[in-house]
């Protein structure tokens, strides 16, 4: 080897290294972006950008507050009121927060939502310490928020416009149609109806009012939701034959033992008026703070929770009221004197609904939706949408792998382009940008919840959404995501749920008719109200003691 | 004539050693460079450790976009001015700059959870190594054995280190 060659060597041998891994480099992650870019193209998924919501113009919309719980004070933050206690609540958190190097930013997230132009003016709570609470926290010198003994007294002053509903379930239709027949707009929290025969006569009053009406199904505002809606109509799933949705709860609070206020006695709440149609029981704090526990008041799992997951797919497939449910469950995690079960399944089946189908005509139809509870548990099971041809877990971000017995994707899968355990598309609202196939690293952080829903890259609380939305179309027109058609479905696939479980057997839904079928000897309402007797004895000291 | 004209001994191993930790950097500043999604706010939102709070001050929204680009720059310019042995001595302090950084964003100290990691650690990880490797780089310069420092060095190939 001559000398100068050899120098060469030394000297310059480095660039050819540098030049291949440059290459290999950009050549790697230009090619798969390209295959990315290619398989998003073959499955046309457009992600939803966030609608343009009309400005709530002129005057500010005079708001009612009905009910200022624990819900009333999160829907009156999300109109923009926030109590004195709250903000101090939440400044002590953060200044703990920031002492222990966690995130923390509720405060700040309130603080930078877009100011809605509403004012309270009316609160209307049967319990002295909530209603003078919104008074000291909402009043000004200009805009005193006042008090009112009874919805009917606020809805009829004539000094409100729009009404908050966020009571007891059984409150829920009186007050709407209250509203609604005195043309004062509503929001009303899920579900929208306790018994079967208030949710006709709601659906008549606001197909006969002035007043707009929503139904507090906030998630309809959640973008991956609108996203979901594409992917299921271009037929990326295939016939999607089952449907999975779950609640895991394992606290107190997801039990819905609330904490039960020191200064609540028979003098600071209006009994009476808490019980309303409900039937005649002595002065019970217990029922009182924790009332989604008892059938008279509230509706437990089938109500408050299965109606969200409900309404959530309801809302991307469009599949309607269940043509038949049976549920299933019991008192099994908190013997505390209760009524509703806290174990609960339910499978509703839509024997005619079909997402469409890669196979031959008429192989395909029909599904069911099932939904499974505990409030004994707290481990987190998505939501999946099982079609033909590929998975869909449902949540704030989406993520769909396609299926190793797919007829659509059988080409693809063969010649390795895509794989069962690789997902093909997924969708987060809060990164950055679009991605084809997600990597376990970003699939990691985002099943962290360090990922949050951004909109136009400010994190949004979806209430805010909802509601404005509602506020919108009081002054603009237009229409409401969760109106009156969404609520009645959502109630009448709830009633169901919750007549199954306490009849034993399967309920049916006639759709020509618009009803559930009459089961013969028994009048359905009661049954939905009644409270079954025995099934609190397992606890009478704990029901004694309060 | 010298130890490192024909045998392979300690010099030819740390130049090879060189190589292939610029070969990583670059490769890694590389991949970043031309995927335009890439970021760097799930590394340092899920930091851990002392440090956590300023690497959670970097996700900020006006600050991740410059953390980015700096990333992979540094990236990058370790991995050209290892693998072509220029500047290495400087590149090299840029290693070790930035494997400390990795290192304490994720310290793989007791009590804290791994995450995305493929092997086990206790406190000593393979950034840690990787930053000491490094360090023997910047004491240990070999561009004039193999790379552009040789074509400007007046003197024929000689260690510094060993001279017969």
């Amino acid at each position: 080897m001559s000398w100068t060659r050899r120098e060469a060597l030394l000297g310059l041998g480095s660039i050819p290294v540098l030049g291949a891994v440059w290459w290999a480099g950009a050549s790697g992650a230009v090619g798969r972006k390209r295959e990315r870019s290619a398989l998003l193209e073959q499955l046309n998924i457009q992600p939803s950008l966030p609608g343009a919501v009309p400005a709530i113009s002129g005057e500010p919309v005079k708001v009612g507050i009905i009910g200022f719980g624990i819900r009333g004070e999160q829907l009156c933050r999300s109109l923009g009121y926030a109590t004195d206690e709250w903000v101090a609540a939440m400044e002590a958190e953060e200044a703990l927060a920031k002492k222990e190097g966690r995130p923390f930013t509720a405060l700040q997230d309130f603080r930078s939502q877009d100011p809605l132009n509403i004012r309270i003016v009316g609160v209307c709570d049967i319990f002295d310490v909530k209603a003078e609470l919104a008074i000291r926290s909402f009043s000004t010198p200009d805009n005193p928020v006042k008090r009112y003994a009874t919805h009917t007294d606020m809805i009829r002053s004539g000094e409100v416009e729009a009404v908050v509903i966020a009571t007891p379930d059984h409150w829920h239709a009186p007050m709407s149609i209250e509203a609604l027949n005195n043309n004062v707009h509503v929001y009303v929290e899920k579900p929208m109806t306790h018994n079967v025969a208030e949710t006709y006569a709601l659906r008549e009053a606001a197909r006969n009012s002035k007043a707009i009406f929503q139904v507090g199904h906030q998630h309809r505002q959640t973008l991956s939701f609108k996203t979901a809606q594409d992917i299921v109509d271009k037929g990326v799933l295939g016939h999607v034959s089952l449907i999975t949705t779950n609640t895991n709860r394992n606290d107190d609070n997801g039990a819905w033992n609330y904490d039960i206020h020191p200064q609540a006695n028979p003098e600071t709440i209006d009994w009476q008026q808490f019980l309303g149609s409900a039937p005649e029981v002595p002065f019970n704090k217990n029922h009182f703070f924790r009332w989604r526990k008892w059938w008279a008041y509230g509706s437990g799992l089938s109500g408050d929770l299965l109606t969200h997951d409900y309404d959530r797919l309801n809302c991307v497939l469009k599949m309607g009221i269940p043509k038949s449910v049976m549920a299933s469950g019991g008192i099994y995690t908190h013997r505390d004197g209760r009524n509703v079960p806290d174990v609960l399944q339910a499978n509703f089946e839509f024997p005619d609904f079909s997402t469409g189908s890669s196979q031959r005509a008429g192989k395909e139809k029909g599904m069911t939706f099932t939904y499974s509870a505990t409030l004994g548990n707290g481990w987190n099971r998505p939501t999946m949408l099982m079609g033909h041809d590929a998975s869909m877990e449902l949540g704030n971000r989406l993520t769909i792998w396609p299926d190793s017995g797919s007829t659509r994707y059988a080409g693809m899968i063969e010649s390795g382009d895509m794989s069962p355990q690789t997902p093909i598309y997924s969708y987060d609202p809060a990164a950055s940008s679009l991605d084809g196939v997600s990597s376990a690293t970003s699939q990691y952080f985002a099943d962290k919840g360090l990922m949050w829903t951004y909109v136009d890259g400010k994190r949004v609380d979806s209430t805010f959404l909802h509601m404005r939305e509602w506020l919108s179309v009081i002054r603009n027109g237009g229409q409401v995501s969760c109106g009156i058609q969404e609520g009645f479905e959502e109630a009448i696939a709830a009633h169901m749920t919750g007549l199954s479980w306490k009849l034993g057997r399967r309920i049916e839904w006639d759709p020509q008719g618009q009803q559930i079928i009459p089961v013969e000897g028994v009048d359905l309402d009661a049954v939905l109200l009644e409270n079954p007797p025995g099934v609190g004895q397992y606890a009478p000291n704990v029901v004694a003691a309060l | 004539m010298t130890s490192t004209s024909n045998r392979w001994g300690p010099d030819q191993s740390v130049a090879l050693l060189r190589i292939l930790i610029g070969w990583h950097f670059l490769y890694e500043g590389i991949i970043k460079l031309y995927n335009p999604d890439w970021t760097s706010f799930g590394y340092l939102a899920s930091a851990q450790g002392p440090l956590k709070p300023v690497f959670q001050a970097l996700t900020a929204e006006a600050v991740i976009p410059w953390v980015d680009t700096l990333n992979w720059a540094a990236l990058v310019f370790v991995g050209i001015t290892l693998i072509l042995g220029v500047a290495e001595r400087l590149g090299a302090l840029v290693g070790v700059g930035l494997l400390l950084l990795y290192y304490l964003a994720h310290p793989s100290w007791p009590g804290m959870p791994q995450i995305n990691t493929e092997g086990s650690y206790w406190i000593v990880n393979k950034n840690l190594i990787e930053a000491v490797a490094c360090l023997v780089l910047f004491y240990h310069p070999t561009g004039k054995l193999f790379g552009l420092s040789r074509l400007f060095s007046k003197k024929p190939a000689t260690s510094k280190t060993k001279v017969l």
